[in-house]
């Protein structure tokens, strides 16, 4: 599989968000506004494309030992040490950086993309550079999702939208979601 | 007489409430991220539901018994090794028992450990409650979660499909839904089932 391919693919008809539903906890939690929609989507893209690239180098190491088996431990202790030190790093040297977007990073690590993106590409025998447009591509196109969740529901609640009172907040997003990846479904087959 | 004095216990409301009130999908809406995928069929969903139970329990139970000597600063990561360590179980378990499951659900079962319930009921509950408390709202927390699972899937299987556990329920000539088995039509799904859940016991949100 080429790498453009791959990079469009997972941006758009294998969108990780509307067809892989994931990372749905925080797509729902923090999309009622655009503005911190971004500030969550630019954290995940960073967290996931770093942790992509690290655990790669770490699976191989496990697989030349036959450890295969405790990927997920090791997986997961990755995630949560480099999003913490990316976390003391960004707090440190980029303080502007930090306030904006620097209370998304600690809800990162229980986010389903970052772990995903990293069994993702053990599933499908990944080589490194496939593993890195794949982790980077894919967590663009989850942040593409959370933008345009939090645009559709910012315009609902700008024109106080009659929405039933069972379906009112984290409901409405559902159908929201439905809507959206059913469009997504028309990119089915696109390849270059 | 027995039956009647149970209903006012300690276990039974932390039963009740974790199936109904506190149902962690309906109310909270956690745990969507590793569910709705698996949802096209019955037995998936029913695999996906009591290992999420077990790993819940379990490490509830385990966060539990060692709530005292947890550093409170780390505590996070030694939620998610404690977890981790559950969940593998559950993926070699799934493996070496249930090939053809453990092979639709595929990486789905790993992403467990980053199922919300798990953790929130890690962190809600389970540090500040014994062991045995913890045991029983791990176990509603997974049975609420499973029930959801459950009426989704059924919902899809049949009209996806036209089957319920693989055995033919709808006539053969019903033209199936073949959206249904695709990631829009659990969407549309849950969302209708949590409106009608919502409706029943009269929980709405206010924006």
């Amino acid at each position: 599989m080429n790498l453009t391919d791959l990079f469009v693919s997972s941006l758009l008809n294998n969108n990780i968000a509307f067809t892989f539903i994931l990372g749905m906890c925080p797509l729902i939690a923090i999309s009622t506004n655009v503005k911190n929609a971004k500030g969550m989507g630019i954290a995940v893209v960073i967290v996931v494309t770093l942790t992509g690239i690290i655990n790669y180098p770490i699976y191989l190491l496990l697989k030349a030992t036959n450890t295969t088996n405790l990927a997920l431990l090791v997986f997961i202790i990755t995630i949560a040490a480099t999003v913490q030190i990316l976390e003391i790093f960004i707090e440190k040297y980029l303080p502007k950086v930090y306030s904006s977007f620097g209370i998304f990073l600690p809800l990162i690590t229980v986010n389903c993309v970052v772990l995903a993106v990293s069994l993702f590409f053990v599933n499908r025998n990944y080589n490194f550079l496939q593993t890195a447009t794949f982790s980077f591509a894919s967590s663009l196109g989850w942040m593409m999702a959370i933008i345009i969740v939090a645009g559709v529901r910012e315009k609902m609640a700008a024109i106080q939208s009659d929405v039933p009172r069972g379906l009112v907040g984290k409901g409405i997003v559902f159908i929201i979601l439905g809507i959206l990846s059913l469009a997504f479904l028309g990119f089915t087959g696109l390849s270059f | 007489m027995k039956l009647i004095r149970l209903r006012y216990t300690k276990w039974y409301n932390i039963m009740k409430d974790g199936i109904s009130r506190n149902n962690p999908v309906v109310v909270a809406v956690l745990g969507i991220c590793s569910s709705l995928a698996v949802t096209n069929k019955v037995e998936n969903a029913i695999a996906m539901g009591l290992g999420v139970t077990f790993v819940v329990m379990a490490s509830s139970a385990a966060v539990a018994a060692i709530r005292n000597f947890i550093p409170p600063k780390v505590r996070m990561v030694t939620y998610m090794v404690i977890i981790s360590t559950f969940v593998i179980a559950v993926q070699m378990f799934l493996a070496a028992y249930f090939p053809a499951i453990s092979k639709a659900l595929g990486a789905y079962v790993g992403l467990i450990i980053t199922n919300c319930i798990v953790m929130g009921r890690a962190e809600a509950f389970a540090v500040r409650n014994p062991v045995r408390y913890s045991l029983i709202d791990g176990f509603a927390s997974g049975m609420g979660y499973t029930f959801v699972l459950l009426m989704v899937s059924v919902v899809r299987e049949l009209l996806a499909f036209g089957t319920l556990l693989n055995i033919q329920i709808m006539p053969v000539t019903f033209p199936t839904w073949a959206v249904m088995a695709l990631a829009p039509g659990g969407f549309f799904v849950l969302g209708l089932f949590i409106w009608l859940i919502r409706e029943w016991i009269h929980y709405y949100e206010t924006v």
